[in-house]
């Protein structure tokens, strides 16, 4: 929608419009109707280099993983077909589980961490004022930072021991000092925490579009039957944002799901496999280990997932609707 | 109006000296939670930080021994690398969107439905997810045979399949006026022309939005490029930023002042160019 609104529009285009459409008469626009329809194969020309980099670049891989993961990869040797065995020997392995266990407690944790924070946040900083308007631009900074600089930035400030920035500030309020990503117990909510310190701006903006959609008339209304603060959030505006949140939730736990380079950064995996998530594993099966069959089964397991997840949630939005 | 309904929270109303206080707090909260470890970045980008403790946001005698120290490890060639990437991408990204968007906008064909939802359809295959399989097809692009790996093409070429701005410039085209592509056709204009000179320049907004996701997105990407970059010659910036960490000499201040370079120019683009990203950031969640 909003690309279309109405101050992104071309400026000056009603009046040549207005001045074509006198000109216009009955026997041109059949003739341009006929010169429109002529070549078939202009459309396919100004579509050619799409088709090309989607077929080589999107759906051959995508074509490529799913053949992959039905065979043994054998440089050089040739491949071989074994069904589904790479499958049952990723889905019964100690390691798959429990990174599919690790990437759902980060999707969980990044999600609702991520989306709560978000909320209050836009909550926080709706308004026109310039005050606001400088809150949210440094608020939304994280974003735009590139994920590896935020890793590395995170890996410093998570030092383990008492003198580290963020054991500094634990310290102040009596508590600490974490050992955070090194520390088995901490490295997963270590991350989850990172994850949501660049998640919820995301979310806040999104958020905000959503709250400037609102109509303040019900706001206005509100006041009038004297609903307070806490009712007009609960009874207007939250039901007002529900496709916001549905969205959000997809997109969060897809993120979530797909997690790779702050885990790779920041513990790539370790301490012990507490970090371990999908992504890691399917990039040391593949990469590391050279197990291309075994990596493209994990690979094309998870994006099952986020497609179902997708299509879970879209269904229960028509639901909802209808 | 009052301000009390112009926001959900009404918090604009409140003047009393109390309220006055807990809102500065609560603003500086999050200030500090926000931008204060990119703060401390940036200070100690600009400081002797010989250990991971000395972090802080309180400047001591500033230098510029960090950076110098990161020009020395070839931070500079990186940045190179990065901006190589960025450029070449982008332009074969904006380029491909705009004219598949000018097809789906502004033609009638058969198949056209087909096209647009394996289009769309892409956006739910995660980068990450497709990254492995994709590197065996660079290493041996099927009919051309090439070996893409290793090289900052590799990184370039796939950059191009972007839906999402395939779809922001569709959706903008369609609401260009067809009177005046007829006004030009019946000037004698062909069919490039109507789409270089007449609807293409009045989708800059458009070109915005792809231009700014565009920017950030490939100056975001890591593992792709961790695939693709077999040695260290055609790292990104992002990229070395790891192999910098774990090298035993190198003093994490000399990391954060790498970091800084990492992170200057998406920053910028975006402190720019926020109207046209605020545009994005919600087509793009609102309709994908």
């Amino acid at each position: 929608m909003s690309v279309r609104e109405a101050e992104a529009r071309p400026a000056g285009r009603e009046p040549q419009a207005a001045a074509e459409g006198a000109r216009r008469t009955p026997s041109r626009r059949l003739g341009r109707n006929r010169r429109a329809a002529g070549k078939w194969w202009v459309p396919w020309l100004f579509l050619a280099p799409a088709l090309i980099l989607f077929a080589y670049f999107k759906f051959l891989p995508m074509i490529q993983a799913i053949s992959m993961s039905v065979q043994e990869v054998r440089p050089y040797l040739g491949n071989l077909y074994v069904g589904g065995a790479n499958y049952s020997e990723i889905l019964s392995s100690e390691g798959f589980r429990s990174a599919t266990w690790n990437t759902i407690v980060l999707a969980v944790g990044q999600t609702a961490g991520s989306m709560i924070l978000g909320f209050g946040l836009a909550l926080l900083v709706e308004g026109q004022t310039r005050k606001l308007t400088f809150i949210r631009s440094a608020a939304f900074l994280p974003v735009v930072v590139p994920i590896a600089v935020v890793a590395e930035l995170w890996r410093i400030m998570y030092h383990p021991t008492g003198d580290g920035l963020l054991n500094q500030i634990l310290g102040l309020v009596g508590l600490g000092p974490s050992g955070f990503i090194n520390d088995p117990d901490t490295s997963l909510a270590s991350i989850v925490v990172t994850g949501i310190w660049r998640g919820a701006p995301y979310d806040m903006m999104i958020f905000l579009a959503g709250l400037a959609g609102i109509d303040r008339g019900l706001y206005e209304a509100a006041v009038v039957d004297g609903a307070s603060t806490k009712q007009r959030i609960l009874h207007v505006t939250l039901p007002g944002l529900r496709p916001v949140f549905a969205i959000l939730f997809v997109l969060a736990a897809v993120r979530g799901f797909r997690a790779f380079t702050e885990v790779f950064l920041l513990t790539n995996g370790g301490p012990n496999g507490s970090t371990e998530v999908l992504m890691t594993l399917i990039y040391k099966l593949g990469f590391e280990q050279n197990r291309l069959g075994i990596a493209s089964a994990g690979a094309v397991l998870l994006f099952l997932a986020t497609l179902v997840l997708t299509v879970c949630v879209q269904l229960l939005r028509r639901k909802k609707v209808a | 109006m009052s301000a009390a309904t112009d926001t959900a929270l009404g918090l604009t109303e409140s003047t009393s000296v109390g309220a006055r206080i807990a809102k500065t707090v609560i603003y500086s909260l999050l200030f500090i939670v926000f931008a204060g470890p990119l703060l401390a970045l940036l200070v100690s980008s600009f400081n002797h930080v010989s250990d991971p403790t000395q972090l802080s946001i309180i400047p001591r005698s500033p230098t510029l021994d960090n950076f110098k120290i990161a020009f020395d490890h070839g931070v500079l060639k990186y940045l190179a690398n990065s901006f190589f990437v960025v450029g070449f991408g982008l332009l074969l990204q904006v380029a491909v969107s705009v004219l598949a968007g000018y097809a789906l906008a502004r033609k009638i064909f058969p198949g056209m439905t087909l096209v647009m939802v394996a289009i769309l359809a892409t956006m739910m295959l995660p980068e990450e997810i497709l990254a492995l399989p994709l590197t065996l097809v660079l290493a041996d692009v099927p009919l051309v045979h090439l070996n893409l790996m290793g090289t900052l093409a590799g990184m370039i070429v796939p950059l191009g399949a972007w839906a999402f701005s395939i779809l922001v410039m569709t959706e903008f085209m369609k609401d260009v006026p067809r009177e005046l592509e007829e006004a030009a056709r019946i000037d004698g204009a062909g069919e490039f022309r109507i789409f270089a000179q007449i609807v293409l320049p009045l989708c800059k907004p458009a070109l915005g939005v792809i231009g700014v996701f565009g920017f950030t997105m490939i100056w975001d990407q890591y593992l792709l490029p961790l695939l693709v970059a077999t040695n260290s010659d055609s790292y990104t910036l992002p990229l070395a930023l790891r192999t910098l960490r774990i090298d035993p000499i190198v003093t994490p201040g000399v990391v954060m002042a790498a970091s800084l370079l990492a992170l200057l120019p998406s920053v910028t683009v975006f402190l720019f160019f926020q109207r046209s990203f605020a545009r994005g950031l919600t087509a793009g969640a609102l309709k994908g």
